[in-house]
């Protein structure tokens, strides 16, 4: 058989092959997105907070002074604590920390518990039941129960309570990416690119996971604000990061015998945490709709 | 020559909760070169399977190749491994299948989609494998090709999907097209521009086509050669003509008995066959259409009738083919 499809006959003219590109796009929908827009420009001054830390902050952080609990003022913007440390500074200090650990936790669970997802959800059988089964297991237990006892067993420090985090949050995105999967495999596009050739490895990445998108980045945005959660209430147990880095639970968790008397230990602290999430959420959202072509339609 | 496709004794059974049951059994059929062959059946007759069954589509478990060969260019394509049989799908023998709106994945572009089996299969760079899509889309009609392929496939129609499925089937020039019930969910006036499509591309690129289809029709009108399905197994075969002008089993007559033909006298009621399709869990011992058929006698309750050649290529499972030849009415 010689016969060639017209398609090997070379083209009369060079055909621009243009197409909208990825940033393109992004910019489209950010462009659009008012919230997203917001919660980008408080992200960013997070960032530069988090950047900068010790060099933009009025005092150091662990300065102790005898002006203790006074509310906020000129000299002190959002007051004081107990031993008279600077509470401005000690959030931008440990806006570093708080954030690295709320989005490394929550990265880090999502490549894991969506690679476990996907294997489970795809492939079945007994890899599917020795993951699920490991999901389960880890259902039955508190999060922070699970971050506490890894913690304590392998020591504090930045990268152990990183770990600790993320693997607590793993069996969240195994089970809504399973779940996915499980729904989209049946689906006839993936059969049709069977039909084709494809790979099982490339079916998953490339025509199960873009389908799956949605309910893994509405997760990651809550997970985010929960990471950043499950810090502050290992650092209040005493199990987070060492107690010299000032981070946004620790501040938490140390102003809890004084809230009565000093609302601003309370309030300032969580509306960083509050104003973190909430933008992360906007974003999400944003991303979502990036994600999903079929809402780009024209 | 040997045929280009060649299916010898195919059985696929599926494990339910109710029992095995045997959808398809002891199928046997051949596709030449070049040829348009139909398989007909309704639902539930095991013609589907049979088809995805060529290329190891069939979902293992709950289903199971229970025995029979099938030979591609010699080669038993059953017999090769899951990298091996990666390397027919879409390059050697291509599929396209009923719902165009649900074989296209929502969240890529046409031009991905249709460039990956082209790289996959050919090596073709991403620019070399976009120019190809792009002429490929021209060729099945679309218009602005270059346009649709940076969109999804939900801004296209239900014609123009099919169509991108068409020329995806083509794209790594296969010897073979498997098309199951490509045209089932589309409107009346789209069937005929997607089939007049596929044919004529066919013919001029020198592919095999076998169709899928419940609708005779399309038999009549594209096929060359028709393969006529019925709980599991070829109840009849031959030249699409032959089988129009001389149908040699009961099932067959009463198939082109109950849809409406120009070449009837207008007002004539349909006759459906009476009964229902039986239970492929309880399926009975001989001819699995006696139940429903007025030429039944006691060997055809006994053992299922061998598929016999009666000539000029026609062939029929049925022990009264004679009576029925004959005249006598079905």
């Amino acid at each position: 058989m010689t016969a060639t499809l017209p398609g090997d006959a070379p083209l009369d003219e060079p055909i621009a092959l243009q197409r909208p590109t990825r940033r393109q796009r992004l910019r489209a929908v950010l462009g659009a997105d008012r919230k997203a827009q917001v919660g980008l420009a408080v992200l960013a001054v997070f960032a530069v907070a988090g950047i900068f830390g010790a060099l933009i902050a009025p005092y150091d952080p662990n300065a102790m002074a005898f002006d203790m609990l006074t509310a906020p003022s000129w000299a002190h913007p959002l007051g004081t604590d107990d031993l008279g440390r600077d509470l401005l500074s000690r959030i931008i200090v440990g806006t570093q920390v708080s954030l690295f650990v709320g989005v490394s936790t929550v990265g880090i669970a999502l490549v894991v518990g969506v690679t476990l997802g996907l294997l489970a959800g795809y492939l079945g059988g007994w890899l599917d039941d020795i993951i699920m089964r490991y999901v389960d297991l880890q259902w039955a237990f508190p999060n922070i129960i699970i971050a506490v006892y890894l913690v304590a067993v392998f020591g504090n420090g930045l990268t152990n309570v990183i770990a600790a985090v993320s693997l607590a949050f793993v069996d969240d995105f195994a089970r809504v990416s399973r779940s996915m999967v499980l729904s989209i495999r049946e689906e006839q596009y993936v059969a049709a690119a069977r039909t084709v050739g494809v790979s099982d490895f490339r079916i998953m990445w490339r025509h199960i996971l873009p389908n799956a998108t949605a309910p893994i980045i509405v997760q990651a945005t809550v997970s985010v604000s929960y990471a950043i959660l499950a810090e502050a209430s290992l650092s209040f147990l005493g199990l987070g990061v060492e107690s010299s880095t000032p981070t946004w639970g620790l501040i938490l968790s140390d102003a809890r015998s004084f809230v009565s008397r000093a609302w601003w230990l309370g309030i300032f602290p969580g509306l960083a945490i509050m104003l973190t999430v909430l933008s992360i959420n906007f974003i999400g959202d944003a991303l979502r709709d990036y994600f999903d072509v079929r809402e780009t339609a024209g | 020559m040997a045929a280009l496709l060649e299916i010898r004794d195919l059985g696929v059974e599926f494990r339910t909760p109710a029992g095995v049951v045997k959808a398809v059994n002891g199928v046997s059929f051949d596709v030449g070169r070049g040829e348009v062959v139909a398989l007909v059946g309704e639902s539930g007759s095991g013609k589907s399977v049979t088809a995805l069954s060529v290329l190891q589509l069939i979902a293992q478990p709950p289903g199971r190749i229970a025995g029979g060969r099938v030979l591609f260019e010699g080669c038993d394509l059953l017999a090769l491994d899951e990298a091996a049989i990666r390397h027919v799908r879409g390059r050697r023998i291509a599929m396209v299948f009923q719902e165009p709106m649900t074989s296209l994945n929502p969240v890529l572009s046409i031009g991905r989609q249709m460039t990956e089996a082209l790289r996959l299969h050919l090596g073709l760079s991403a620019a070399a494998a976009r120019q190809r899509a792009v002429a490929l889309l021209d060729q099945v009609g679309i218009a602005e090709p270059q346009r649709r392929l940076r969109q999804y496939p939900h801004q296209l129609s239900g014609g123009m999907r099919q169509r991108v499925m068409i020329a995806m089937a083509l794209s790594c020039e296969p010897e073979l097209i498997i098309a199951d019930e490509p045209t089932t969910a589309l409107d009346v006036t789209i069937q005929a521009q997607i089939l007049e499509i596929m044919q004529d591309l066919c013919r001029r690129l020198g592919v095999a086509l076998l169709i899928i289809t419940h609708n005779l029709g399309i038999v009549a009108r594209y096929a060359d050669r028709v393969n006529v399905m019925y709980a599991g197994r070829i109840v009849e075969s031959g030249p699409a003509a032959a089988l129009y002008r001389r149908p040699a089993h009961p099932y067959t007559v009463g198939l082109l008995n109950s849809v409406p033909r120009l070449d009837r006298p207008r007002g004539r009621p349909l006759e459906p066959i009476p009964g229902s399709p039986p239970d492929l869990h309880l399926l009975p011992a001989g001819c699995a259409f006696a139940p429903r058929c007025s030429l039944a006698e006691a060997p055809c309750r006994i053992a299922p009738p061998p598929l016999r050649a009666l000539g000029d290529g026609q062939a029929s499972a049925c022990f009264e083919v004679e009576r029925l030849l004959a005249g006598v009415p079905a």
